[in-house]
C-alpha cells in the first residue's frame, strides 16, 4: 500500500546490487519459507543488514539495483524486512516490476547526496524527500501513473481482482 | 518514420502503430515458468481461488534445478509438476534442460510476444522474438487474465561488423559490450543487433550474445531472421514457425554503438561484476580451480565442440575440477553420438544432467571459499555459485576449454 508518508533510516548501498546479493541462490529451498529467508537479506551486501534492519528504514542505492535474476523473493523478503522504501539512480527492471507488484514503493532518483544513516522523510503527494537536519536539502520526484495505480491496490494482483483486467491502467 | 524490430512486433501485435514509451496491454504468444518463479505464482494462486489458465496451449512448466538436491525443493517441484497437469499445460521434467533450451528448441516463433519467469528469456530474441523476463506475480497475471502490460522500450542499435579473429567467439563480443556499455547501459530498452558479424554466425552463437542482453539491463535483446534461422528451425522440425523478421531500413534508434569483430581479443568478466571486462591477455597466471562448460549461455552443441577440439588426447590439469553442462537432453544425446562427450570425459569432465544447479550455486558445482572459477554461465555476481567467498570469471568455451587443460586462465589462442 503506498502511503502519503514516509520516515526512515538509511542503509547506503552501492551500484549494481544483484538479486543474487538479496536473495542468495544458495538459499532457494527457502523460498517456501519467506519469513526465514528474509533473515538472509542482503546479507552478501551487508552483514549487519538482516540483523539490525528495523521497519520504515529505507533502502538507498546507486545505479542497477535489483539487477540480475527475476526472483520475486528478493523484493518480497525487503518488503518482510519492514523496509519502506527504496531509492536508486535506477533499478533493473524485473525487480522493478516485482516490487511495484508487491506494493513496494520504488522512487528513482539522484542518490549522491544521501548517506548512511540519514534520517530521510518522504511526501508521496508532494513527490518530496526532505533530509532530517538538512535544510537545503530536497529532491523531487515522479512517480508514474501505472505504477501508482499498482500501488494504490498494494499490488498487481489485487489491481487486476479489483478491475477485472489491466485495460484501465 | 520507420519502426525498428521491436516496434514493428509490438505493433502488428496489437494492431496500430505504437511508438517508444507507449503503454500496450498484450496477450503474448507463449509463456512459461520454472522452478524459481513457478511456485510463488502456483501458490498465489490458490491463495486467491483463482483456478483457470487462459488458453493451456500457450503455457509451459518446468523445472530447472533436478533431480532434486533437497527435500524443500521437491515439494515445490511436486506443487507445480501437479499444477501443470491438473492444467493440462506443458510440462518438462528437471535434469531435461532448461526452461530456456525448452522453449527455444521447441516451442518459440519468429515474431512472437514471449514472456517467462526467468530473467534470460532475453535469449529467444535471437529467433526474431519480443522476448523478456517476468517475476512470479507478471507471470500469473497473464496466467489468469491472459494479458500483461508492457512499455514500448526505446531501441538500441549495436552494429558488429568484420570477420572474428581465430579463438574469439560471439560470448567475447558480448563481454566487450558489456564493459563498454556497463551493466546499467540498457536499461529498459531494446538491444537490436545487427551486421555481418552478426550475420555470419550460428544460431548457436547468436543465442550466447541474446541470453546475455539482460546483463545489461535490456528488456529485449533481439535480432533479424535469415536463412541461419530457418535452418535452426528446421532441424527441430519445426521449419512453419519461421517468418521474415526485419527492422524497416529508415527506423529511429536511441543510439547505434559499431564494434570492429576484427579486433575483438578473447575476454573475461572479472569478479563479481559482468561489466568488469579485460582481455585474458592481460590477466598474468591465475590458478583455476573449477572451471564451468555449458549452461544456457554456452551449453550448446557448437560449445562442446569447441571444447572438445581443445581438449582431444589430452587431460585437464589434476587440481581443475571440470564439469560440462549441456544445455539440454538433444544437446546431450548429439554429443553422446557423435563422441564429443567421450573426449571431454577422457579428459577429466565431469558431465552433468542439463540443469541450473551449477550456475546459481543450488548443487552440483559450490566452490570452496576463495576458490577461482572460470565458466562460460551469464553471471559472476557475489555468491553467484553458492559461495560469497569464490571468484567467478566468465568467458567462451574456447578460454575456458584451455583454462582447463593448462590449470591457468589462458588465451584460447596459445592453444589452438
Amino acid at each position: 500500500m503506498i502511503k502519503n508518508y514516509y520516515k526512515g533510516k538509511v542503509w547506503k548501498f552501492k551500484d549494481n546490487v544483484s538479486t543474487d546479493s538479496i536473495a542468495p541462490g544458495r538459499l532457494m529451498y527457502l523460498r517456501s519459507n519467506p519469513e526465514e529467508y528474509a533473515k538472509h537479506v542482503l546479507e552478501d551486501a551487508n552483514l549487519e543488514f538482516p540483523k539490525k534492519v528495523k521497519k520504515d528504514d529505507f533502502i538507498v542505492a546507486g545505479n542497477n539495483f535489483g539487477c540480475g535474476s527475476s526472483r520475486e523473493i528478493a523484493p518480497l523478503i525487503i518488503k518482510i524486512s519492514g523496509v519502506g522504501a527504496i531509492l536508486a539512480k535506477s533499478f533493473g527492471r524485473i525487480f522493478y516490476r516485482n516490487a511495484i507488484n508487491n506494493g513496494m514503493l520504488l522512487i528513482q532518483c539522484d542518490t549522491d547526496n544521501i548517506q548512511e544513516n540519514d534520517i530521510l522523510s518522504i511526501d508521496t503527494d508532494k513527490g518530496e524527500i526532505k533530509k532530517e537536519g538538512d535544510t537545503d536539502f530536497k529532491i523531487d520526484f515522479k512517480i508514474e501513473n501505472i505504477e501508482k495505480r499498482i500501488l494504490k491496490e498494494d499490488g498487481l494482483l489485487n489491481y487486476e481482482e479489483k478491475h477485472g483486467s489491466l485495460e484501465q491502467l | 518514420m520507420g519502426n525498428t524490430i521491436v516496434e514493428k512486433i509490438l505493433s502488428k501485435k496489437v494492431g496500430h502503430d505504437v511508438r517508444p514509451n507507449d503503454t500496450i496491454v498484450i496477450e503474448p504468444d507463449f509463456v512459461a515458468l520454472h522452478d524459481g518463479s513457478g511456485p510463488l505464482a502456483v501458490r498465489l494462486m490458490k491463495e486467491k481461488g483463482w483456478n483457470k489458465v487462459f488458453n493451456p496451449k500457450k503455457v509451459m512448466f518446468c523445472t530447472e534445478f533436478g533431480p532434486s538436491p533437497k527435500r524443500e525443493l521437491s515439494n515445490e517441484h511436486a506443487l507445480i509438476r501437479n499444477f501443470a497437469k491438473e492444467h493440462n499445460c506443458y510440462w518438462h521434467e528437471g535434469g531435461t534442460g532448461n526452461i530456456h533450451s525448452h522453449l527455444l528448441e521447441h516451442y518459440v516463433k519468429c515474431g512472437d510476444v514471449i514472456t517467462a519467469g526467468d530473467s534470460h528469456t532475453t535469449t529467444h530474441g535471437a529467433l526474431g522474438a519480443f522476448s523478456t523476463g517476468m517475476g512470479s506475480t507478471d507471470m500469473l497475471g497473464i496466467l489468469n487474465f491472459g494479458k500483461t502490460w508492457l512499455k514500448v522500450p526505446q531501441s538500441i542499435l549495436v552494429e558488429v561488423n568484420g570477420k572474428l579473429p581465430e579463438g574469439v567467439y560471439s560470448k567475447d563480443i558480448f563481454l566487450y559490450l558489456l564493459k563498454e556499455i556497463g551493466s546499467d547501459g540498457a536499461i529498459y530498452k531494446s538491444l537490436e543487433f545487427r551486421g555481418d558479424t552478426i550475420s555470419a554466425l550460428s544460431m548457436a552463437a547468436r543465442f550466447t550474445i541474446t541470453n546475455m542482453g539482460v546483463e545489461a539491463g535490456a528488456k529485449v535483446a533481439i535480432m533479424e531472421t535469415d536463412e541461419h534461422t530457418k535452418a535452426f528451425l528446421k532441424t527441430m522440425g519445426r521449419e512453419e514457425d519461421y517468418q521474415e523478421i526485419k527492422a524497416d531500413i529508415d527506423a529511429t534508434y536511441e543510439k547505434k554503438i559499431t564494434i570492429d569483430a576484427s579486433k575483438l581479443e578473447p575476454m573475461v568478466a572479472k569478479p563479481h561484476y559482468v561489466e568488469n571486462g579485460d582481455k585474458v591477455c592481460n590477466i598474468n597466471k591465475l590458478k583455476v580451480d573449477q572451471v564451468l562448460l555449458g549452461t544456457c549461455t554456452n551449453g550448446r552443441v557448437e560449445d562442446m565442440h569447441i571444447a572438445a577440439d581443445i581438449l582431444k588426447g589430452h587431460k585437464v590439469k589434476p587440481w581443475v575440477r571440470f564439469i560440462v553442462l549441456p544445455n539440454s537432453k538433444s544437446v546431450f544425446l548429439e554429443c553422446i553420438k557423435d563422441g564429443t562427450f567421450a573426449i571431454l570425459a577422457e579428459a577429466g569432465g565431469m558431465i552433468l544432467a542439463p540443469n541450473c544447479g551449477a550456475c546459481m550455486g543450488v548443487h552440483e558445482g559450490i566452490p570452496a571459499d576463495g576458490e577461482i572459477v572460470i565458466s562460460t554461465q551469464n553471471r559472476n555476481f557475489k555468491g553467484r555459485m553458492g559461495n560469497p567467498s569464490a571468484f567467478i570469471y566468465l568467458a567462451s568455451p574456447a578460454t575456458a576449454a584451455a583454462s582447463a587443460l593448462t590449470g591457468y586462465l589462458t588465451d584460447p589462442r596459445e592453444v589452438i
